[in-house]
């Protein structure tokens, strides 16, 4: 019962999302607002890029001792009164929280934001169970409605533009006058809040992520801008917790460092509205507060990139900021990509969860321009990492048999570098006398999948190498 | 073997350890004793009358309003002149904070109820723990004296904030909230609150009072 995965068809989603005008009009909200507004932030914070530091090191040295970590958060939570559950695979989980709700008898269960629960598909095991899942961050709440997979990991409805959330607001909530005006943005804001406000006082179970778990304290942390997931956790008489192992951070210093560059790198804030850290169930004295307080730990996987190569991808703390900086993902969106994680975060750890038979494609939607390594707030290598899948990759065998044959002919060449030279001037300068007249090729053999889509320049003087020297002889930069 | 047994003889095999190594332990117990602070930027270390002006600066930029008082007797009738001048009912709810219930509410024409909200209260009135000038952060801690409710169901949030609890760092902030409640030690919920809730979910627009609050007033008290 996992969310269908649609990785392997990257080529065709992608050549869809590049036809579908509302997508690409949307994607322009993408392209403006999340670059600028990160940029202008961090030049405010002079110690900035030294945090971005802080924040890997922390997660590194956490990582390094994750299995003692694990256990100090584990005594900690039990301490306060809460409940630890751990889950070696997606299955494992959406049982363990499955069970909870039927206990309780639960009905109806609000969520906040987690891409935790996207990537067990929890929603369709809770609602296979008879128990309603709501969601109730804005973008999340609307993609439910529409029955859609986030398209980003922070901007869960990036994808979508007004007009479509108000007819799928119009088609579902038929309790309201049809005759409304919801033209503005601010009124289907104001119809989600009242329709969810409801939502948040009737729910038996409140389901959150988290976005750090503090060993120090036992506490789980979740940052939100709406106060969605505050709610959510703070009104039903459960609150279940469901975060992967590597959430952990020591102590509440650690958090603070790390939450210095989060919100920044995220959506250009200093630091998000809400910040919430839960210890346990409410307290004999309170007054509000759940009664009971679950954690669902997950793996699915994650242990085993530990010591490898891939360890670098368990730093990342979900900011988004990779793929707002991403071309590939401006031009496709997160949904080609065919599963929970798009971008470049999604490009490595994709096939670290499903495999890289299934999720091949994606590292290999990157044009290397290193932009996302270089907002990355932990610093992930990510091209790097994303070339260590192509390769693993092509050692499995499994690109095209054309693909394959096509590489091992260039490595040919590019293992002896004076033949390299040779060929590459010879057929620079035919190409050169063939194009004299136009300039340009509209086709070329195998090279349809270049002319299809735009004209190939015909070579207008010496090889790239040979400029090169040439440059490089004459003093010039 | 069980799920948690196999999770962490799996997280054992990948690092190459036991778990059992005294020096790794050493290292994990040390840290978590020590807390060390890491990088504070410079603008969190600010001291005296700059650290109130950064606050308030911080705050308003988060889109929050404040609104400076001589001292505690005059915080209710700030509120209540807050409540007419947004043409807001002089209705608000709190909890049982000795600091609050020690304010002239008697002087002022304010109807007050207390407790937790049922999600029906416009208005709600909290004191805060303390406030992080660094970015304009409010430190909210439960219990019956300030419900978390009361931060997150009303329409307009109001917030009084003693000038003495606002210190330039969330690690300063740490220290106090540890001596306040024992080291390893918290609330059941601490809310760090910075500006009234928002989304821009829709179109990248950012729109005020999401779910939570759509404004957030800040009554800072000096003296």
């Amino acid at each position: 019962m996992t969310v269908h995965v649609t990785s392997p068809k990257f080529k065709d989603n992608a050549h869809r999302a590049l036809q579908d005008e509302q997508l690409q009009k949307a994607m322009g909200n993408v392209r403006q607002g999340f670059i600028d507004r990160r940029a202008a932030v961090a030049a405010k914070l002079p110690e900035f890029e030294a945090l971005r530091d802080s924040a890997r090191d922390i997660k590194n040295h956490t990582l390094q001792h994750l299995d003692l970590y694990l256990e100090q958060y584990e005594r900690r939570v039990t301490a306060a009164g809460g409940h630890v559950h751990w889950a070696r695979t997606a299955d494992e989980a959406r049982r363990a929280i499955l069970d909870i709700c039927k206990r309780v008898g639960a009905r109806t269960v609000t969520k906040g934001k987690s891409m935790i629960s996207e990537e067990i598909g929890l929603n369709a095991a809770l609602e296979a169970a008879n128990i309603r899942p709501v969601e109730t961050d804005l973008g999340e709440y609307i993609i439910q409605l529409r029955g859609e997979i986030p398209s980003h990991i922070i901007a869960p409805a990036v994808h979508l533009n007004a007009t479509q959330v108000e007819s799928d607001f119009r088609r579902v909530h038929t309790h309201l006058d049809p005759q409304r005006d919801l033209s503005q943005p601010v009124q289907l804001l104001t119809e989600a809040r009242g329709v969810l406000r409801d939502r948040f006082l009737a729910a038996d179970v409140g389901i959150t992520g988290a976005n750090f778990l503090i060993a120090e304290t036992g506490t789980s942390v979740i940052v939100t801008n709406e106060g969605n997931g505050d709610l959510t956790q703070t009104m039903p008489k459960v609150h279940i917790v469901i975060a992967s192992i590597e959430k952990v951070v020591p102590t509440l210093e650690d958090v603070s460092q790390i939450l210095r560059v989060l919100a920044r790198s995220a959506t250009g804030q200093e630091m998000s509205v809400y910040t919430t850290f839960s210890t346990g169930p409410r307290r004999p004295e309170d007054v509000d507060g759940p009664e009971e307080y679950h954690v669902v730990i997950l793996d699915n996987g994650r242990s085993s990139m530990l010591g490898t190569t891939f360890q670098d991808m368990l730093r990342c703390i979900r900011c988004g900021a990779c793929m707002n900086h991403c071309p590939v993902y401006h031009a496709v969106g997160g949904h080609a990509y065919g599963w929970v994680y798009p971008g470049p975060m999604g490009a490595v750890l994709s096939p670290s969860l499903i495999g890289v038979d299934k999720a091949g494609h994606l590292p290999n939607a990157s044009t290397f321009c290193g932009r996302c390594e270089s907002v990355c707030p932990v610093r992930i290598p990510l091209p790097k990492l994303m070339r260590h899948w192509r390769e693993r990759e092509f050692e499995r065998h499994l690109q095209p048999a054309t693909f394959r044959s096509g590489l091992g002919f260039w490595a040919y060449f590019a293992k002896r570098p004076r033949l390299y030279r040779l060929a590459t001037s010879v057929a620079m300068r035919g190409l050169a006398w063939l194009g004299r007249d136009k300039g340009r090729f509209k086709t070329l053999p195998l090279a349809g999948g270049w002319t299809d889509f735009r004209d190939f320049p015909a070579p207008q003087g010496a090889t790239f190498q040979d400029q090169w020297k040439s440059r490089r002889a004459g003093g010039a930069k | 073997m069980s799920a948690r047994d196999e999770i962490f003889a799996n997280l054992r095999r990948s690092l190459g350890v036991k778990g059992s190594e005294a020096p790794r332990r050493h290292v994990v117990q040390e840290r978590l004793e020590s807390a060390p602070k890491g990088l504070v930027p410079q603008r969190g270390q600010l001291i005296g009358e700059g650290l109130i002006e950064l606050f308030k600066t911080q705050a308003e930029a988060a889109m929050a309003s404040v609104v400076e008082v001589d001292g505690p007797m005059a915080v209710p009738e700030a509120v209540a002149e807050y409540l007419r001048a947004s043409n807001l009912p002089a209705r608000i709810k709190m909890g049982d904070d000795l600091r609050l219930a020690a304010m002239p509410w008697g002087e002022t024409a304010l109807e007050i109820s207390k407790g937790r909200s049922d999600g029906q209260d416009l208005v709600a009135v909290n004191h805060a723990f303390a406030g992080v000038a660094e970015t304009g952060t409010l430190t909210m801690t439960s219990g019956p004296e300030n419900p978390s409710t009361l931060n997150l169901l009303p329409d307009y949030a109001i917030v009084v904030l003693s000038a003495k609890d606002v210190v330039g760092d969330y690690e300063t902030m740490w220290a106090r909230l540890r001596d306040e409640y024992g080291k390893g030690q918290m609330p059941r919920t601490v809310n760090w609150i910075t500006g009234p809730s928002r989304s821009a979910d829709i179109e990248q627009t950012l729109l005020l009072g999401a779910h939570g609050p759509r404004s957030l007033h800040i009554v800072l008290v000096n003296g």
